[in-house]
This record gives C-alpha cells, sequence and structure tokens, in this order.
C-alpha cells in the first residue's frame, strides 16, 4: 500500500497530465461526432454574456451595410406584394408560399462568429426561454446559416454551414435534383453539393435552394449558384462547387425557423423505420 | 509573493478576453489567426508547483475551447506544452535555469527565441491535428502550424519587449 502512495506520489505531475489529456482528447473526439453530447459549448451565461457586450459595441460598424441589407430586403418583399405573379417567379429569396403556418419564426442577433476553423460554430443571442430548441434552421436574407446546436436559457450555439459535420438537404432549383449540402474546410464562400446523379443537367449559375425533405428547413430557402461542377470517383454522381450568396464572414441578423410538425414527422419516421 | 498570483491572475483574464474577441477575429489571408493567449504559459514563473501549473494550463486552454466551441483542444495543447515545458526551458537555456531564477527578459534574445519557438511549434502542432483530426491532410496541418506559428511567435516577441520591464544594468 505504501508502495503505492509513494508512487502516486512520485508520478503526480505524470498521472496528472494524462488524466487531463485523456479528458480533453474525450471533449475532442465528441466535437468530431454530430450530436455530441458537448460538455463545453459558449451557450452559457458567462461567454454568451462577455459576447453578447462587445457585440454590442461591435454592431455599431456594421450598421451601415445592416440598413442596406434590410433595404434590400424590404425592397423584394415589397415587389413580392405589388406584383405577384411576377415575384413569384423569380424574386423571391424565400418563397413565401411554402410557408404555411407550420412554422414559427424568431429573429435574432448573432453575437460571436467564426469561419477559419474546420468545424465552426455561431453564437446567438436567443435561448431556450425565447422559444429556441437543438435542430431548429438558422437563415438571414440572404440565404441559410446554418442549425441550431446547443442551447441556454439565454444564448444558443449554431452549427455553421461552414462545419464538417453539417450535412443539409438542398437541390438545384432549376432541376429539382437533390444532394446533400457538405462543406470541406477550404474556402469560407464555398459549399460542396454532393450526391447528384450523373443525368441531371445542370450548368453553372444554377441556383440551389434547401429541398424541403429534412423537418429542419422548409424548402425553397437561397443556398448559392453552382460555381463549377465535376463527376466524382465513381463516375455516378457529380461534386458541385457552390458559391453561397450569404457572406459568412459577416453575420448580424438572422432569422430561426421552427417547424411545428417536425417532431409528429420525426415520430413517424422512427416508427416506419422499427 | 501575492503580488506575482494578482498578476497572473489578470493577466490570465486579460489573454482570454483578448484572445477570443481581438486575436481570434484577426482572420489573416483568411485562416490564420495567432494564439497569444499561451504566453500565459511561456511567462508563468519558471520555478513554481509543476502540478499546480499542469492544472492551470489544462484550464486556460478548457476556457478557450469554451469560448470557441472547439472540445477539447487547446486544452490537449496547453496540457501538452506545460507538461514538457521543464524540458523546453533546459534545452533552451541550459541546465542554468534550475538553479538560479532567471526571468524571461534578462535572457538572450536567442535563446528567448528558441524556448518560444520550441514551445509555439509544439501548440499549434498539437491543436492543428485535433482540429482537422485527419492524417490525410496532413499538408494542411502542417500549412496552417507554420502560418499560425509564425504569426504567434512574431507578436509574442513584440509583446514581451514591449511590456517587459528593462533591463537592470
Amino acid at each position: 500500500m505504501q508502495q503505492i502512495f509513494n508512487f502516486i506520489f512520485r508520478n503526480k505531475n505524470f498521472l496528472l497530465f494524462l488524466l487531463l489529456f485523456v479528458l480533453s482528447m474525450i471533449f475532442t473526439v465528441q466535437s468530431h461526432s454530430y450530436h455530441r453530447s458537448k460538455f463545453v459549448n459558449s451557450a452559457n451565461f458567462l461567454s454568451g454574456g462577455i459576447y453578447s457586450a462587445f457585440s454590442n459595441i461591435d454592431e455599431y460598424f456594421a450598421l451601415k451595410s445592416t440598413n442596406e441589407e434590410l433595404v434590400e430586403e424590404n425592397l423584394r418583399l415589397r415587389k413580392m406584394l405589388f406584383n405577384p405573379s411576377d415575384s413569384l417567379a423569380n424574386q423571391i429569396t424565400i418563397d413565401s408560399t411554402s410557408f404555411d403556418k407550420n412554422y414559427i419564426l424568431v429573429s435574432t442577433k448573432v453575437i460571436q462568429n467564426d469561419f477559419t476553423r474546420r468545424d465552426n460554430f455561431l453564437t446567438i443571442k436567443k435561448g431556450s426561454s425565447q422559444g429556441i430548441e437543438p435542430d431548429m434552421g438558422v437563415f438571414n436574407s440572404k440565404g441559410i446559416v446554418g442549425i441550431i446546436d446547443k442551447t441556454s436559457s439565454g444564448y444558443s450555439t449554431v452549427i455553421s454551414i461552414l462545419n464538417s459535420t453539417s450535412q443539409i438537404n438542398a437541390e438545384i432549383k432549376k432541376t429539382q435534383n437533390f444532394g446533400t449540402l457538405k462543406w470541406d474546410g477550404k474556402s469560407p464562400y464555398t459549399v460542396q453539393l454532393a450526391d447528384v446523379p450523373k443525368r441531371a443537367r445542370i450548368a453553372i449559375g444554377d441556383s440551389i435552394i434547401t429541398g424541403g425533405r429534412s423537418t429542419i428547413f422548409p424548402k425553397g430557402i437561397h443556398i448559392g449558384a453552382i460555381k463549377d461542377f465535376k463527376l466524382d470517383g465513381s463516375e455516378n454522381y457529380y461534386e458541385i462547387e457552390v458559391e453561397l450568396f450569404n457572406d459568412m464572414t459577416k453575420l448580424n441578423n438572422v432569422y430561426v425557423i421552427k417547424n411545428k410538425d417536425a417532431e409528429e414527422i420525426k415520430a413517424l419516421q422512427n416508427s416506419t423505420n422499427e | 509573493m501575492n503580488n506575482v498570483v494578482f498578476k497572473f491572475i489578470g493577466l490570465f483574464i486579460l489573454l482570454v478576453l483578448t484572445q477570443v474577441l481581438v486575436f481570434n477575429n484577426i482572420d489573416f489571408a483568411g485562416y490564420i489567426d495567432p494564439y497569444l493567449y499561451i504566453i500565459f504559459i511561456l511567462l508563468y514563473p519558471f520555478k513554481s508547483n509543476q502540478t499546480l501549473f499542469i492544472f492551470i494550463s489544462f484550464l486556460l486552454g478548457l476556457t478557450i475551447d469554451m469560448f470557441l466551441n472547439s472540445g477539447g483542444i487547446n486544452a490537449a495543447a496547453c496540457l501538452l506544452i506545460a507538461y514538457v515545458r521543464p524540458i523546453v526551458l533546459k534545452l533552451s537555456f541550459g541546465t542554468s535555469y534550475e538553479y538560479q531564477s532567471i526571468k524571461i527578459e534578462n535572457t538572450f534574445f536567442s535563446e528567448r527565441f528558441k524556448y518560444f519557438l520550441f514551445m509555439i511549434t509544439i501548440h499549434h502542432l498539437v491543436l492543428f491535428a485535433l482540429e482537422i483530426f485527419n492524417i490525410a491532410q496532413i499538408l494542411s496541418i502542417l500549412k496552417k502550424t507554420l502560418f499560425s506559428g509564425i504569426f504567434t511567435l512574431i507578436l509574442s516577441l513584440l509583446v514581451i519587449s514591449l511590456f517587459s520591464r528593462k533591463k537592470e544594468s
């Protein structure tokens, strides 16, 4: 017994190092898998509070561009109001016709934004006490931003579309072929659309919108335009480079959307799978 | 003694705040950020309780991880450089550091440079290897380590020479 204690005491630094290293490796591995039970995240009183205090200062510098964005969005919506037929054809970014009463929208602000790492997250200023829940969709006037990950009472973290674990159902507006939106970790301005079959007739410049096959986003929210495409290794599917409409490096006001039917649809899908 | 403790508590808070609010938003050339907060580990008194030092370094990394939502990558990298610091100190300053209490501002530039270079390289290599977590992308890991490492090295040498008291002669 004495020897065991002696051993522990002599090697206490190494043992402490080993223990904490294993702990941090567990956190790291968890952070690389989707839907982990992440223990440390920025949706808490301390980091959320600090970020929101400093974003209060920061947002003054972006007032002009934020205003311009709002006017642009208002203009689009007004055009839609006055020329219904025209607007339905091409002017809409967010297709209002598919928004029925099943969706709840909340507006909020981004208080922290990352885009330089492989797995990027945002922090927003509303949380569970304002009705935000995990797996709700986040977008702004130009396109999609991400999916809610963790919430605290006043803050939430968002898995950005610039995250290697993010997978979002998307489709090509013209041909209605759908695929999965992923990110290769390179440029914050482009994402990749995979699993689009070879027979799809695509061209550079085609619009990509959300597909509506998942319960997170409704159909028709804009994502980006095709920048480049080639066949993948198996020669059966396209690998498409999508240039985002959204500038993910400058995010300010965003909307959070909840599908009221999501739970019912998921329960149904689960019972069918079993 | 108390003075030193307060100084390092203040430095801890200051470095965490500047790291998450300023240095992580620099994004030089799109993706290069300096990780200046590790000068806390570089400057921490050389003659001190190693167990406490390891624990504080872990805490520092974990705090950064909490703000950046990065799992445990900063915690692991900080822990490792804290653990190997005595070896790096011996390599860069010679064995004499153990016997006399040297201060970072009183060291030769070449020795200080060597010490910083070793520590920053180890930290950044572990950090980016864990961040990317894919051995197939080793080139990307090395590229990020190189560029961010140079940025951190220059910035930390500048900060040290700006804020340290002049050599008493």
